[in-house]
């Protein structure tokens, strides 16, 4: 006899950012789910830097909220500081990024996921996973328990087969020294997944008290606070300061004087870290003339003295952290709580992945997060979604919720991995999308909360809220459309002190907006009777009306892409049959799979002929289907 | 159900009576309208399907050509799209001219078998010619590729690709300034990228005028054959042609309407237009004549400029001279067998180079040769040089280069760098696909490469 512990619609293996949107998004769309963590103590951890957002970053939290995601609102909850980086350059690349209390935020996540209905949180270390003769998955725990699943998602972030490296120190661990997830490689092996090891790493924590803040550069927060959630109406308060320092000759003389007893350097570590997160010793290395690098000191929480130092990860043996740590202002006598390490994991080849995040070749088997190659939390939660959502309507027997490049960060994030897949872990930017002027995170509502609302995660109110939004935003553009300023001598000062040519013939206000000298704070005195409505309604008509020109032309291509996107490949294309394609298109083709003409045409390798071909041998399977041509 | 209007040449290339551009996609009749003016003045995008209509073809505000235009409307077309077709001259300068209009009215180069591909998709043809299209698509993809990978090493494939390295560099540079506001990335000056753009921008206007340099081998010289009437310009085309193509008559004015024809002069290929004489004239239709003379000596590639020697220089041959004097051009003395009463002094003082010929005897032909390789500087052209070959690569060129003008436009304008940053992708993408690489990950990497970003 089997014993079975639990049978669910949806398991989650991993409590992090990307296993907490998947379960919860997998339960409140009313499927039974189990979401297994190897430490109760490690639900929705954040082992790096204390924050949530960054640049593209803040975007990816504002699609998830928009769609229905909880990231947001445990930002909102638990910042102590919050900035919209990027003011001045343009609002595609305005980003919000919080310095969050860490245990306040993994407290808040636990909570929310033990309240969730629908769903059970268990410690358990999942060690096997296979598929049972009625097609279930069978999860075995390593105490020797088993459950059953319709579906899995797999989110086990640095779990993985976790060893980390300090020096010539290495042993099996996850991060923050928690149990690794040991076994179940092997499995994911057996299975005949393709896995691989990437490397991350983290800098040290070093007690508040300890560090000397004189003379260095405070770093506050924005007054007032924007908040990430559309469901956040009444953002809280600043609570804290970051401070700036800088590394100096004497640090670098410290690190590459050590350099051959890094695990880097000397060979032990074999996975590929990442380009955009190097650790201290890297960034001397390969940038040798710079003369410093800047370090930010920043609070870990309002009840810990520990304090991250962002821009110092390292993987250099202790006595060696400890003296170049030593070497920085402010840092002359700081007491080292944690030290610094690198840590090395198992991921998927994001290639195998469908854009539900389902595995090609395994059926109701997801991947999200690190484990797909990507890096950062905001990067796991937005797959954690995206794998959570689809598992759910698969299981419920619905259509997959599939998000394209053009219609978000997730969408572009999630192409890339499944579509180029990714040599070293992949972390979002601004200059990943080509639709950068259209995906800003101030219309992240307007694109993505219609389709949040489609699936059924966004409640009656939110959605009434977003409509009257939305209908605001018409309601203020027609305003300035219609609205004429005579020119006055008033007028024309605030005009010419704007850098600005008079009027004088009477001009729509839309016109003056459109001035890049001017916007709607400096034309406050001038547009007198100007409604009373949230002033991030005012920011989205003035990006949308400057702006115009460039978001059509981008508009226009997402149209014309969107049209490929529409043509769908097959799955059981032979593509070694087709004779008119080139033999790297045919490899690279079969390799990557892609779901639709669009995404054949993103494929390394694959020339603009090649997809020619394509659309033709399409169109003659058509014709065959039908019974020849018309 | 396509994405874009495409054009191409529809007649086999070469000299011809007639030459077809055929436009199709859902704007064809929208760029026809903004190249074809119709003689009635009606509107072609309300033109009815299986119409035609005679006019003007213009690239911009000049003129081109006269010709008809014939409308198919979708789905009663080869390619079941909306088509439009402009029947022009024949030869292969003035179809081309016509085309390069299309293009630059909003029109996309065709691929290899385009056409026949959307008739395919649209169901115009059968199953059993889809293998068909699929290997001319096939073999003319690997001749391209191939085609791209000869051109590697070559000299334009070099000056394009240090355009690009600039290009992303900048880009780089901006995209790793806006994602890692947190690591010290120096702000990127105005001043700064204004310079570096302008540079590309210089590069590829060279470019692009290598393209009617090396134009006049590939396609010949726009050539005018300027005069007073009944001086001997018919007999001098008649005497490069080698056949007889204008009405040669004794009565002065019988040459009325410019004619196109194509001729080798050594290696050079003239595109010749013979002219009306340009005087003074009461007939208003030959003064019609007269005055579009002018205006094709003005911004004829070469002007040859003919002069009767047993005539003296009355004031039409002076208005011509003054008309001629900072063209390229070249005199060209009729030699009768008459006595020599022309002012040679003067013709010399004014028109830097200056041919004998005898249309009769055919002498002068190997001077005029020389002379004319001097001017257009074909006797100096350096096989090695960078030279964009084809209208698929100026097509390529000229985006990048107008998105670097509109990049810098934006800059003035004082817009945000966001969307400085993508006008300047797209000059990549336009740069890349002229090399015939994919859109890639080059900026992305470029920022991991030179700068030092990450926590």
């Amino acid at each position: 006899m089997v014993d079975v512990a639990g049978k669910y619609d949806v398991a989650v293996i991993g409590a992090g950012h990307a296993g907490i949107e998947a379960a919860l998004a997998s339960a409140r769309l009313g499927c039974k789910t189990a979401v297994f963590t190897i430490n109760m103590d490690a639900v929705g951890n954040c082992p790096c830097n204390p924050s949530i957002g960054g640049t593209a970053k803040g975007h990816l939290v504002r699609e998830l909220d928009a769609l229905g995601g909880e990231m947001g609102k445990a930002a909102d909850e638990t910042f102590l500081q919050m900035r919209m980086l990027n003011r001045g350059k343009g609002p595609a690349v305005h980003s919000l990024r919080a310095q969050i209390d860490r245990r306040a935020y993994a407290e808040r996540m636990k909570h929310c996921l033990e309240l969730q209905k629908n769903l059970e949180l268990r410690q358990a270390e999942i060690t096997n996973l296979v598929k049972n003769d009625d097609g279930e998955w069978e999860l075995t725990t390593r105490l020797k328990t088993k459950y059953l699943a319709k579906a899995v998602v797999i989110a086990t972030g640095t779990y993985l087969g976790g060893v980390v490296f300090v020096g010539d120190v290495s042993y099996e661990s996850g991060p923050d020294g928690i149990f690794p997830s040991k076994f179940l490689p092997d499995a994911l092996k057996n299975m005949g997944m393709s896995i691989r090891r990437f490397k991350t790493g983290t800098p040290a924590r070093v007690l508040k008290s300890s560090i000397d803040f004189t003379d260095l550069e405070e770093q506050a927060g924005d007054e007032p606070v924007t908040p990430f959630s559309y469901d956040t109406l009444e953002p809280g308060k600043n609570k804290v300061l970051c401070h700036i320092s800088w590394t100096n000759e004497k640090t670098k003389k410290i690190i590459l004087d050590n350099l051959h007893r890094s695990p880097l350097y000397s060979g032990k570590i074999e996975g590929i870290g990442p380009r955009y997160c190097p650790s201290i010793e890297d960034k001397i290395v390969r940038f040798s003339e710079k003369e410093r690098h800047q370090l930010f000191i920043e609070p870990c929480g309002l009840n810990t003295e520990e304090m991250y130092l962002q821009g110092m990860s390292s993987s250099l043996p202790e006595d060696v952290q400890t003296a170049f740590y030593h070497s920085i202002k402010g840092l002359e006598n700081a007491v080292i709580m944690r030290p610094a390490y690198a840590i090395e994991y198992y991921c998927c080849d994001p290639l195998q992945l469908r854009r539900t995040l389902e595995f090609i070749d395994f059926e109701n088997l997801y991947g999200a997060g690190q484990f797909n190659g990507s890096s950062g939390y905001e990067e796991a939660a937005g797959q954690g979604f995206v794998a959570g959502v689809n598992a759910a309507l698969k299981i419920l027997g619905r259509e997959p919720m599939i998000l394209d490049r053009a219609s978000s960060y997730i969408g572009t994030l999630i192409d890339d991995l499944v579509t180029k897949g990714c040599q070293d872990p992949y972390r979002m930017m601004t200059s990943r999308s080509e639709y950068r002027l259209v995906l800003r995170q101030d219309n992240a509502d307007s694109r993505l909360t219609p389709i949040g609302r489609k699936i059924g995660l966004i409640n009656d109110e939110r959605w009434e809220r977003f409509n009257k939004k939305q209908e605001l935003i018409k309601e203020e553009l027609k305003r300035v459309k219609s609205t004429v300023i005579a020119p006055s001598e008033k007028v024309n000062k605030i005009l010419v002190s704007r850098e600005t040519s008079a009027i004088n013939t009477g001009v729509r206000l839309i016109d003056l907006i459109k001035r890049p000298q001017l916007g709607y704070d400096a034309l406050s005195e001038i547009d007198e009777n100007r409604p009373n409505i949230d002033r991030n309604i005012f920011e989205q008509v003035e990006t949308e009306i400057k702006y115009e020109g460039y978001i059509k032309r981008q508009l226009i291509v997402i149209d014309q892409v969107r049209r490929l996107e529409d043509k769908i490949l097959p799955e059981n294309i032979d593509y070694n049959a087709i004779d008119g394609l080139r033999l790297e298109a045919r490899e690279k083709l079969t390799k990557v799979r892609p779901e639709n003409i669009g995404q054949a045409s993103r494929i390394s390798g694959v020339s603009p002929a090649d997809i020619s071909v394509l659309v033709i041998y399409l169109a003659s399977l058509r014709n065959k289907n039908n019974g020849g041509a018309k | 159900m396509n994405e874009k209007t495409i054009a191409a040449i529809a007649t086999a290339q070469g000299a011809g009576g007639i030459g077809i551009i055929r436009i199709s996609g859902c704007d064809a009749l929208e760029i026809s309208q903004k190249v074809f003016k119709s003689i009635t003045g009606r509107n072609i995008s309300e033109m009815k399907g299986y119409t035609a209509a005679y006019g003007h073809i213009y690239d911009g505000d000049e003129l081109i050509d006269s010709g008809v235009l014939l409308v198919y409307l979708a789905p009663h077309s080869y390619t079941g799209e909306n088509v439009a077709e402009i029947s022009c001259h024949g030869g292969l300068y003035v179809t081309k001219r016509v085309l390069r209009a299309v293009l630059n009215a909003g029109a996309s180069m065709a691929e290899a078998g385009e056409f026949t591909k959307r008739a395919f998709l649209n169901g115009k043809i059968g199953l059993t010619e889809a293998e068909g299209v699929m290997d001319i698509i096939s073999a003319r993809g690997e001749q391209s590729s191939r085609a791209a990978l000869g051109a590697m090493d070559g000299a334009l494939r070099k000056k394009i690709d240090s355009v690009k390295e600039n290009l992303i560099t900048s880009a780089a540079h901006l995209s790793a300034w806006a994602d890692y506001p947190e690591d010290d990335i120096p702000a990127v000056s105005t001043e700064n990228l204004t310079g570096e753009l302008n540079s590309s921008i210089d590069i590829l206007d060279k470019l692009l005028a290598t393209y009617d340099a090396g134009k006049a081998i590939r396609e010949g010289i726009d050539t005018v054959i300027a005069g007073k009437p009944n001086v001997g310009k018919s007999t001098l085309m008649n005497l490069l042609s080698g056949y007889e193509r204008s009405i040669v008559t004794d009565i002065p004015g019988t040459t009325r309407d410019v004619i196109e024809d194509t001729v080798m002069l050594g290696d050079i290929p003239l595109c010749l237009s013979d002219t009306a004489g340009i005087r003074a004239t009461d007939d208003p239709v030959e003064s019609i004549g007269v005055e579009k003379a002018r205006k094709r000596v003005k911004s004829a590639g070469l002007v040859l400029a003919v002069f009767d020697s047993s005539k003296e220089l009355c004031d039409d041959d002076r208005e011509l001279i003054g008309l001629i004097k900072d063209c390229p051009s070249v005199a060209v003395i009729n030699k009768s067998d008459l006595e020599t009463a022309i002012d040679m002094d003067y013709i010399r003082k004014n028109v830097k180079n200056v041919v004998f010929i005898s249309a009769k005897s055919g002498s002068g032909a190997s001077e005029l040769e020389k002379v004319v390789s001097d001017i257009i500087g074909t006797s100096q052209l350096d096989p090695s040089a960078a030279i964009i070959a084809n209208e698929r690569q100026r097509d390529c060129a000229k985006r990048a280069r107008d998105f670097l003008n509109e990049a810098i436009n934006a800059l003035e304008m004082g817009i945000t760098l966001d969307a400085v940053t993508v006008i300047i992708e797209d000059a990549i993408s336009a740069l890349l696909e002229l090399t015939g690489e994919r859109a890639s990950e080059a900026v992305v990497d470029s920022v991991f490469s030179h700068f030092c970003v990450g926590k």
